[in-house]
């Protein structure tokens, strides 16, 4: 029997009559990974200008980036806003969480829409009122600014993911736990948390990435010293079309991914399956 | 296990009532439940018996009412310190933990040194008859098994007082009929006040010192479970427990009389309007030769006969058109020397057996 007509499930359908569906999945991956690979190539040409394909190959953006004292400030606070942001974002975010799911009360849980309207504003309108609001407080272009913004972003996140995770998790489990001895936040931290690990895990990831990626908010309120990564590039694309960029994009792409493999390996529950 | 020294405690509820919006889930409960006894409450779906077990337990705070166990008040007392150990009716198990850190986990909380803390979940594993499992995980049990480590893990830090909501109602029959002896045995050894809740009620007839009928928030009677069938309070009681068929009762000075037949009895005649009769299949009989004088005697039409294997149920219509079930032990031949459809048959029912119920709600 050859693979065509081999079944491909429990079910009878065979890997032949699946063909057009691996096909059609293969085709979206593609349009989906291709426009980001495309700069890994860019990243090592020689040329002055962003050129596809390259022509001749060299590593000079990447000396280029790690050279610079300017890119590798603005990397330096992209990461601490980053890891800031997951610290402030996370354990909020999972508090808020598990409260509107434990709550009995339903105006308490009619505040998750409150929770989540950073995600429903278009992210321009939070810069902009983040700016104005920052100049009064005169915490424009500083730390404290730039984590309490990308934290506003992150935990909306924070709160879906935690909550849905919660959903699928008996309470009771919490309730016995109490019964046997524990007070609420023993039971909390020894029965539902470690039970709802991964999904921390995964919404800590998710607030590291909403801060590391943003560019909108941190172009009007992080600037001088604090200026992130990401508004550094925007204002060097506009500037001058400068492959470093390319070089940056696909560090960017790596850490990225890296920590969306650790999510993956980390992340997924295999007692689950 | 000989860590259960320090006696068990009696529990007092006085006129606790919790509403939600306007349903009354408890309205006004009052009930004692003695010092090492083994009470059931019983009632149909949604009559308030979860409720009043979180009550006990501490998640339901009442509206009104006192809550003692012995001498203390307990209705302010967080679930924790309540020292009461509790079977959630679906076990309500830890899935991230082995079964010997389930049974552990309360034990832990109160900081029992290592030794002696594998010490009594062994034993307390080897009461509930599964030890050597300490080290399987939660998802390899069966639900018989993962009931009775629910089971040792509510007993292992010997608490005074046990709950247990419908344990057994996700067990196929067998596992049933034997988990309700053991649960029984394991009472007898341990001696804790428990309050069991179930709304199967062979289940409760079968294991409770007492049983408390409850409906619509109310303990409509507290009882043995031998007092319960013999003499229910009310018709409410007489019709959830066993299969009854009820007949108005017509009375004329001391004289009574149901479906054309005037009745003696030896029971209790409750004063009052609409009593009623209360007849139950196996106490009903069919009358072969002459009817005894400590007999009242239906004269009936057989409808229908239903073959049961150890017995046989006999569906009649007496003279009132009231369709009374009778049910009668078997033998080899018995079956076919039974009325048929459309005989005429004489129904007989023992004075002793003569149970006269009051009108609405005693
Ligand atoms: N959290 C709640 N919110 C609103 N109503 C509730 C709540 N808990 C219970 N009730 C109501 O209180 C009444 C008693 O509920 P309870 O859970 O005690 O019933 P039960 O006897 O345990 O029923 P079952 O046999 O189905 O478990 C029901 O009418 C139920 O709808
Ligand atoms: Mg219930």
């Amino acid at each position: 029997m050859n693979w065509f007509s081999r079944p491909a499930s429990e079910t009878q359908v065979t890997h032949g009559q699946r063909l057009w569906l691996y096909i059609f999945a293969g085709v979206t991956m593609t349009l989906l990974v291709v426009p980001t690979l495309i700069v890994i190539p860019m990243s090592f040409s020689d040329s002055q200008y962003l050129e596809f394909p390259p022509e001749e190959w060299s590593l000079r953006w990447y000396h280029n980036y790690f050279g610079s004292p300017e890119w590798m400030g603005a990397t330096a606070t992209s990461f601490k806003a980053a890891i800031l942001t997951t610290i402030v974002a996370t354990p909020i975010g999972v508090l808020a969480a598990y409260g509107l799911h434990a709550s009995k009360i339903p105006f308490i849980r009619a505040t998750f829409v409150l929770l989540i309207t950073p995600m429903m504003v278009p992210v321009v309108l939070i810069a902009i009122g983040a700016f104005y609001a920052y100049v009064k407080l005169q915490i424009l272009y500083t730390m404290t600014g730039l984590v309490l913004a990308h934290s506003l972003l992150a935990i909306p996140l924070v709160v879906i993911v935690i909550g849905s995770a919660l959903k699928s998790y008996d309470m009771n489990q919490e309730n016995a736990a109490r019964s046997l001895g524990a007070p609420r936040w023993k039971a909390f931290m020894t029965i539902t948390l470690p039970q709802i690990r991964f999904a921390v895990v995964t919404s800590a990831l998710l607030a590291f990435l909403t801060s590391f990626d943003e560019v909108i908010v941190a172009m009007f309120i992080s600037g001088g010293e604090n200026s992130t990564l990401t508004r550094n590039m925007f204002n060097a694309l506009r500037d001058q079309i400068d492959p470093t960029i390319a070089a940056i994009s696909t560090i960017m792409v790596l850490v990225t991914t890296g920590l969306m493999i650790v999510a993956q390996v980390f992340g997924t529950d295999k007692s689950q399956k | 296990m000989s860590d259960t020294g320090q006696g068990a405690l009696p529990i007092a509820v006085r006129n606790v009532t919790k509403t939600y919006g306007d349903v009354f889930a408890l309205n006004d409960v009052s009930l004692d439940v003695k010092s090492g006894e083994f009470l059931t409450l019983l009632g149909p779906s949604g009559s308030g018996k979860t409720t009043l077990l979180m009550v006990l337990a501490g998640f339901t705070r009442p509206d009104s009412g006192s809550l003692k166990f012995g001498e203390d008040e307990m209705i302010r007392t967080a679930p924790h310190l309540r020292d009461v150990g509790m079977v959630f009716q679906n076990y309500a198990l830890f899935p991230h933990m082995s079964v010997a850190a389930n049974v552990g986990y309360p034990l832990k909380l109160r900081k029992t040194p290592k030794d002696e803390m594998d010490r009594r979940v062994e034993a307390a594993l080897e009461t509930v008859q599964l030890g050597g499992y300490g080290e399987r995980g939660i998802t390899q049990l069966s639900g018989g098994q993962k009931q009775r480590v629910a089971l040792a893990r509510s007993i292992v830090f010997a608490p005074r007082i046990l709950l247990m909501d419908e344990p057994l109602s996700a067990l196929d029959k067998k596992l049933r009929d034997r988990m309700q002896i053991e649960l029984r045995h394991l009472h007898e050894k341990l001696g804790m006040t428990t309050v069991y809740v179930t709304h199967d009620q062979r289940e409760a007839l079968t294991m409770s010192d007492r049983i408390a009928v409850v409906n619509h928030g109310r303990i409509m009677q507290l009882a043995t479970p031998q007092e319960l069938y013999e003499q229910p309070a009310n018709r409410f009681v007489a019709d959830f427990i066993g299969d009854s068929t009820f007949l108005d009762v017509t009375r004329s000075g001391s004289a009574l009389g149901a479906a054309g037949t005037n009745l003696k009895t030896t029971r209790h005649v409750p004063d009052g309007e609409g009593l009623s009769l209360m007849m139950r299949p196996e106490r009903l009989h069919l009358i072969t030769g002459k009817p005894a004088k400590d007999e009242n005697v239906f004269e009936a039409r057989v409808t229908e006969l239903v073959y049961q294997g150890e017995s046989y149920l006999l569906y009649a219509h007496l003279k009132d058109g009231t369709e009374v079930a009778v049910r009668g032990a078997m033998r080899a031949g018995t079956f076919d020397a039974l009325p048929k459809q459309g005989d005429t048959v004489q129904l007989g029912l023992g004075v002793d057996d003569t149970v006269l119920l009051a009108g609405e709600e005693a």
